[in-house]
């Protein structure tokens, strides 16, 4: 139902395909003017704003935020850092919660790419009610079967394990990596099939030889979703991870900030250390991320 | 399914028949008469029973995580919802349907219902004008272009919780939003931004809007770039000013990119839990509380596992009724005349 999906032009954001001059010459027809540029540097404070004021906020002291909020640095202080990096706990978080996305991106893009091979270029009876029921997965947020699922893995063992994490997170995932890659699948031109049989090679072994490299760009895309998605992730590791040794990141920061509460620079510190790795990672694969929401958007 | 149909031979036919949009650019589509025979060829096994263990092959490891991590537990919640239970011991005190009965009379729980409405309408009150606005004046060659999109993006990808963390702190009495406050003369109106239960809801709405209005304007961004050159220019050589333009030609046109935006931020304002329960826990005086948030209390807190399943029921019937209605009266508009509507809906 929430998957009207066309084919979200593999491998290359819609849009870039016009750069034609005709294209430049007409996008003159409304060019910068000051009022222009006036929203823009208001967006640009508002969007920064709490951000910068956090990273600020990290090199001064308490003392420094009481007598005067809004104010630089002065002196900026480096020990709020210091303090955050150097200790053990932060980087147990961090290490946690790399290991966790790079374990739910693994699992959720092999087994998406897998599965969706067949149900885009099989014809078999019942392609349809399997596609359908991948599909209709995106109908169930976590959020619905969180109870059941908490008790799933308690029952399994599985409370501060990190596959306690993974596997659910990767489950999720799922139907949103299927709708994009099917068509991204189907859209890979036949005549490579072709070739591949009149060599005598099986269709699985096309699948890894040839569809797999061949799906990078897809691949990607859905992994730094499922990347992304995992990292950001809180409500499922606060149910899961109670044991801080177990813990990821959001739980981390969540956790410092209500212990710490009246070292407002400390949790400044360690909310900024921990959001600028991921930052200027997920800023680089922007593109990836905003074709990926196109895919799922398009009409 | 439409392609669904009866099945032909050989695994191309499949490409070649179904619809999809990446059809268009092979016009030229050669016949494979070989290709059928040669996955026939190899093997004791017939090449239907080959088929099938390949596709079981392929599909079974994603099936699996499916049934297990999102089947179970869905139909498992049904059950739970049907019984008392603190969630240990055996599921045996039956009691129908009075944890659905309890969750709607419990007033905290309709509010909670109330301000997950409230927060659907208001994202989309405040985000669709707001990211249009910006996108549309934005979309045009200025200096700093891919800088601006990129920093329009921070908020949408930093975690709920890291956001929330860093709002909580601005939004501290004395803290640095009511000091800006003071700045600018305004001091009679700071307030308990978050301890207020008249005002904390409005807070929320506001750091939400912080969040995700960047997305809008990415995507609508995204969109208008989707808009024919041609058409500007036309518009232009008839005379057309900025504003027509953008009312006559571009909004119409970003129709189907705002639907379908409208559909994420709905879900999205359903299913809100993290920035809550960083920002408020639901208070004060449950004044923020939301579905999802009122769940996680019941269930891991209180260890009322059959209600709150109950509560995890309504939330998904909820959205639903709403995604159904979405699509139907909203949705449908963009797809009204296809003359082969199943397949225009991939």
């Amino acid at each position: 139902m929430s998957a009207p999906l066309s084919t979200p032009a593999p491998g290359r954001p819609t849009g870039t395909l016009e750069t034609s001059p005709r294209r430049r010459r007409s996008n003159a027809f409304s060019g910068g003017n000051p009022l222009v540029y006036g929203v823009a540097l208001v967006v640009v404070v508002a969007t920064l704003g709490p951000v910068v004021y956090a990273v600020l906020g990290g090199f001064r002291s308490n003392a420094q935020l009481a007598a005067d909020p809004v104010s630089l640095p002065d002196p900026w202080i480096t020990s709020n850092f210091v303090n955050v990096l150097t200790s053990g706990a932060f980087w147990r978080y961090a290490l946690n919660s790399t290991l966790i996305a790079l374990a739910t991106t693994a699992i959720v893009t092999l087994f998406g790419v897998m599965a969706a091979y067949p149900l885009a270029r099989y014809q078999f009876k019942g392609r349809g009610v399997l596609t359908m029921i991948f599909t209709l997965g995106l109908l169930f947020p976590l959020t619905v079967a969180i109870i059941p699922l908490f008790l799933m893995i308690r029952d399994l063992g599985l409370t501060n394990s990190m596959w306690g994490v993974v596997l659910p997170q990767a489950a999720f995932a799922l139907p949103m990596t299927m709708v994009i890659l099917r068509p991204f699948l189907m859209a890979l031109p036949k005549e490579l099939e072709e070739a591949a049989m009149l060599d005598g090679t099986s269709r699985v072994g096309f699948f890894w030889r040839i569809l797999l490299p061949l799906s990078g760009p897809g691949m990607v895309t859905v992994g730094v979703l499922a990347f992304v998605a995992s990292w950001n992730a809180y409500l499922l590791p606060l149910l899961i991870l109670s044991d801080p040794r177990a813990q990821t990141l959001p739980l981390g920061v969540a956790n410092f900030s209500s212990q710490y509460a009246q070292d407002t620079a400390g949790v400044l510190a360690f909310t900024s250390v921990a959001m600028i790795p991921a930052l200027v990672f997920f800023l680089a694969m922007e593109k990836r991320i905003v074709s990926g929401l196109q895919g799922a958007v398009k009409g | 399914m439409a392609d669904d149909v009866t099945a032909p031979v050989g695994p191309h036919a499949d490409a070649a028949t179904s619809p999809h949009a990446g059809a268009a650019s092979r016009t030229t589509r050669e016949a494979a008469p070989a290709a059928g025979g040669g996955a026939r060829r190899r093997g004791p096994l017939s090449a239907s029973a080959r088929k099938r263990l390949e596709i079981l092959f392929f599909v079974a490891p994603a099936m699996a995580l499916f049934v297990v991590f999102i089947v179970t537990p869905v139909v498992q919640a049904v059950r739970y919802s049907a019984f008392n239970w603190n969630g240990l011991g055996p599921l045996d005190d039956f009691v129908g349907l009075q944890n659905y009965a309890n969750a709607l009379r419990d007033t905290i729980f309709t509010d909670a219902v109330l301000n997950n409405f409230f927060i659907i309408a208001a994202s989309i009150a405040i985000q669709l004008p707001l990211g249009l606005a910006i996108a549309l004046l934005l979309n045009r060659e200025i200096w700093g272009r891919t800088a601006l999109r990129v920093i329009i993006f921070v908020p949408y990808v930093l975690a709920e919780v890291v956001a929330g963390v860093i709002w909580f702190m601005l939004l501290q009495p004395r803290g640095i939003m009511d000091a800006l406050f003071a700045t600018v003369g305004l001091e009679e109106y700071t307030q308990l931004w978050l301890g207020d239960p008249d005002i904390a809801l409005f807070t929320v709405m506001v750091v939400l809007t912080w969040k995700y209005v960047g997305l809008a304007i990415i995507l609508f961004l995204a969109g208008l770039q989707g808009v024919p050159a041609d058409l500007y220019e036309a518009a232009q050589l008839d005379g057309a000013s900025w504003w027509q333009v953008q009312r006559r030609i571009t909004i119409p046109l970003l129709g189907p990119t705002i639907r379908t935006w409208g559909f994420l931020s709905m879900i999205g304002s359903l299913q809100l839990f993290d920035m809550v329960w960083i920002l408020t826990k639901g208070g004060p005086a449950n004044s923020t509380m939301t579905m999802a948030v009122y769940l996680i209390n019941q269930g891991t807190n209180r260890s009322l596992y059959g209600y709150a399943s109950a509560v995890a029921v309504i939330l998904f019937v909820i959205s639903l009724v709403l995604a159904a209605l979405y699509q139907y009266f909203i949705l449908r508009r963009d797809n009204p005349d296809a003359p082969q509507p199943r397949k225009a809906r991939r």
